[in-house]
């Protein structure tokens, strides 16, 4: 689950990580009473969730509160595009309104899970304010790393060596040793799968502070932090998307025509891939769960029809244990119930495949039976074409 | 001959009364594992599908010598369900539970350390040894006992390349979902070098996707050690960077764990690569 820049940096104010002061404003009229609040200059920044902001016009700064408001009145509502919004943007409906602070230097911070070890790594670098991707990937003798084990935390001597590594200057180590430990500490505290501070900045005042926040949080570890349900904020995610999960059924959207429904993630990565290269292009991933019970088909179908660009719809369910006529009956009565028009390929594998085969033959919709993966991509793309 | 389960096997099921392992310990008992008991806290000294229960799984290994156990528990125990069959000496542990907090994992790594278990998954459908020992929640009728052996991340995807080999005529000698969580017990190295050194085996198909760089990791064993015929195939070639594809471990971020990346190593390291899942079987048939 991902949250708004306000939301984790109101996280980390409380592990002791300094943020700027601020506050969310939802209004012009919020935003000017936040500027006035904090007093002198702000800077306005616009909550999606993607990064690029300011490249985009997402973040402005306002020597007062009523330049603040004006600010606010242009972003609000407006759409902003950014390197990973994708060409639609976002819609703001959500402002942040901050401090300015005297900077000094730049610097990055951010925790992932390193799966080779096991283990949160901390990374840090001295090239703070770029993306990291692109020093990771250029300059990645710039990034300096310390795992450490969630129990004991980042140790003092860790953040130190970090500290020091990336050139903090000797009077401020302590602080942005402290910063950091702090950091590490909501990271495990909140079960969270990314947390990252860029730029994590040093005050002409001596002082380190965040700059900017991003969390992540580990979807299976929600049921332990109730408390952060409420920071999601379903306006960031898409509508389909988030009707899916309702029913259990991982859908992501994509841009092509092909819909697929597919049991099991692996397989339905495959599914696209395969699509893809039968010449055509998938519409989605989903993938309906374990079960694919006549249930869950039912809503399937009803999650990636809504998608308009859907010309034709790939079935593909590799049963195994599962029974191929429960399985044909159930995408019998979903296109009945939801009177389908779109062709629709089925190819299914599993216990009683022949009868199941039989029943999509003899029910009188526009089922087009598979045999085998490559068959099914290949059909599929040529009813989508016409 | 296969690796990790054969009829020596002897399992218990770890949250053996709830509806999957009873379930899937059901379907084990017919393909033919030696399914010896259950651990279920608090229904100790209970039978259930005619075999005792038993309140730890300390009690259960010293009551009937079971040297694997799999974990039907819910995500919230399985880390403890884990360590538990870990600390009472179990060598091989299949945990099958989707949704483990990776927090949790981190533990359980660390608590593995230093000891003689080996964790397949979580996440995953389980290990089988064709017409021996089936482990899991694959169906075991699409499996044909052979030397072919497959290491895969997924599922369902799974039985659809062992479902292309069957149809071949060519026999598995082990299966191994090695499950699709960021943290796993056995990685595609540890699985490959058990394929490698496993005089059965005489070649091996390998099932990546996107996340992570565990098949890179792969491929450089590939290339430095493996003389036997490797067939893989990359799932996620089309999938968009920074969304997780169902799996918690397949997403493309902080610049890796793409499918490119992944498939140039792998040909790098002589595995012939498939471009579409369908020509896993074939390709394997070309290189026997």
């Amino acid at each position: 689950m991902k949250i708004h820049e306000y939301q984790a940096k109101g996280i980390l104010g409380q592990y002791n990580v300094p943020v700027p002061r601020g506050e969310v404003a939802f209004t012009a009229d919020e935003a000017e009473v936040a500027a006035k609040n904090i007093g002198g200059s702000v800077v306005v920044k616009a909550q999606i969730h993607a990064g690029g902001r300011g490249k985009g016009g997402g973040v402005k700064i306002a020597r007062d509160a009523a330049q603040a408001a004006e600010i606010a009145r242009q972003m609000l509502g407006m759409k902003l595009v950014t390197h990973q919004t994708g060409p639609e943007g976002r819609i703001v409906q959500r402002l942040l309104v901050e401090e300015t602070l005297p900077i000094e230097r730049e610097l990055y911070l951010g925790i992932v899970l390193d799966r080779a070890q096991g283990k949160p790594v901390f990374m840090a670098s001295a090239a703070g304010g770029m993306e990291i991707e692109e020093v990771a990937a250029k300059t990645p003798e710039l990034i300096l790393k310390e795992a450490f084990d969630p129990g004991v935390g980042l140790m003092p001597f860790q953040a130190r060596k970090l500290a020091f590594g990336i050139g903090v200057p000797a009077a401020s180590v302590n602080a942005a040793a402290a910063a950091m430990m702090a950091l590490a500490k909501a990271y495990v505290a909140k079960d969270c799968s990314l947390a990252e501070i860029n730029p994590f900045i040093l005050t002409k005042d001596g002082k380190a502070v965040a700059l900017d926040a991003k969390i992540n949080f580990d979807d299976s570890a929600l049921y332990r932090h109730k408390e952060l349900i409420d920071l999601r904020d379903l306006n960031e995610e898409d509508p389909l998307e988030v009707e899916a999960s309702r029913f259990g059924i991982n859908y992501i959207k994509l841009d092509g025509t092909v819909g697929c429904m597919v049991n099991g993630a692996g397989l339905a990565m495959a599914t696209m891939d395969i699509i893809k290269y039968a010449g055509g292009s998938p519409a989605n991933f989903l993938d309906v769960g374990g079960g694919a019970s006549a249930e869950q088909v039912k809503n399937a179908f009803r999650i990636l029809l809504s998608d308009p660009h859907v010309k034709a719809v790939l079935i593909n369910i590799f049963g195994g244990i599962l029974r191929c006529d429960t399985l044909a009956t159930g995408v019998v009565a979903a296109a009945r119930d939801l009177h389908i028009a779109a062709p629709i390929v089925v190819r299914m594998e599993g216990t009683n495949v022949e009868l199941g085969r039989k029943i999509l033959r003899e029910s009188g919709f526009n089922f087009t039976v598979a045999d085998g993966m490559r068959d099914a991509a290949e059909k599929v793309v040529r009813l989508a074409a016409q | 001959m296969s690796v990790l389960v054969d009829e020596n096997t002897r399992l218990i099921v770890q949250g053996f009364t709830g509806k999957e392992g009873t379930f899937h310990a059901q379907q084990a008992i017919a393909y033919g594992t030696k399914v010896v008991g259950g651990v279920v806290p608090g229904r100790g000294g209970e039978t259930h599908l005619d075999l005792p229960v038993f309140n730890t799984v300390e009690q259960a290994v010293r009551a009937t010598g079971a040297n694997a156990s799999v974990i039907f528990v819910p995500p919230p125990f399985a880390a403890d369900a884990i360590m538990e069959a870990a600390e009472a000496g179990v060598a091989l542990v299949v945990a099958i539970t989707e949704g483990i907090p990776a927090l949790d994992m981190v533990k359980v790594w660390a608590f593995l350390r230093g000891r003689a278990t080996r964790l397949i998954g979580p996440n995953c459908p389980g290990v089988i040894s064709p017409g021996k020992c089936k482990i899991g929640i694959m169906p075991g009728h699409i499996h044909l006992q052979g030397h072919v052996g497959v290491v895969s991340r997924s599922g369902t995807l799974t039985y659809e390349a062992v479902g292309q080999l069957t149809g071949l005529g060519i026999g598995q000698s082990t299966c191994i979902g090695i499950g699709g969580d960021p943290i796993i017990g056995t990685t595609f190295l540890d699985a490959l070098t058990l394929f490698n050194e496993d005089a059965g085996t005489h070649a091996i198909v390998m099932i990546g996707e996107i996340g992570g760089n565990a098949e890179e990791t792969a491929a450089r064993y590939v290339k430095e050690h493996v003389r036997k015929p490797v067939v893989g195939f990359i799932a996620g070639q089309t999938a968009p960077p920074g969304r997780r594809m169902g799996h918690a471990g397949a997403i493309i971020s902080g610049g890796s764990g793409a499918a490119v990346d992944k498939i140039r190593a792998m040909e790098e390291a002589g595995i012939t690569v498939c471009s579409s899942p369908a020509e896993i079987g074939e390709k394997i048939k070309s290189r026997l």
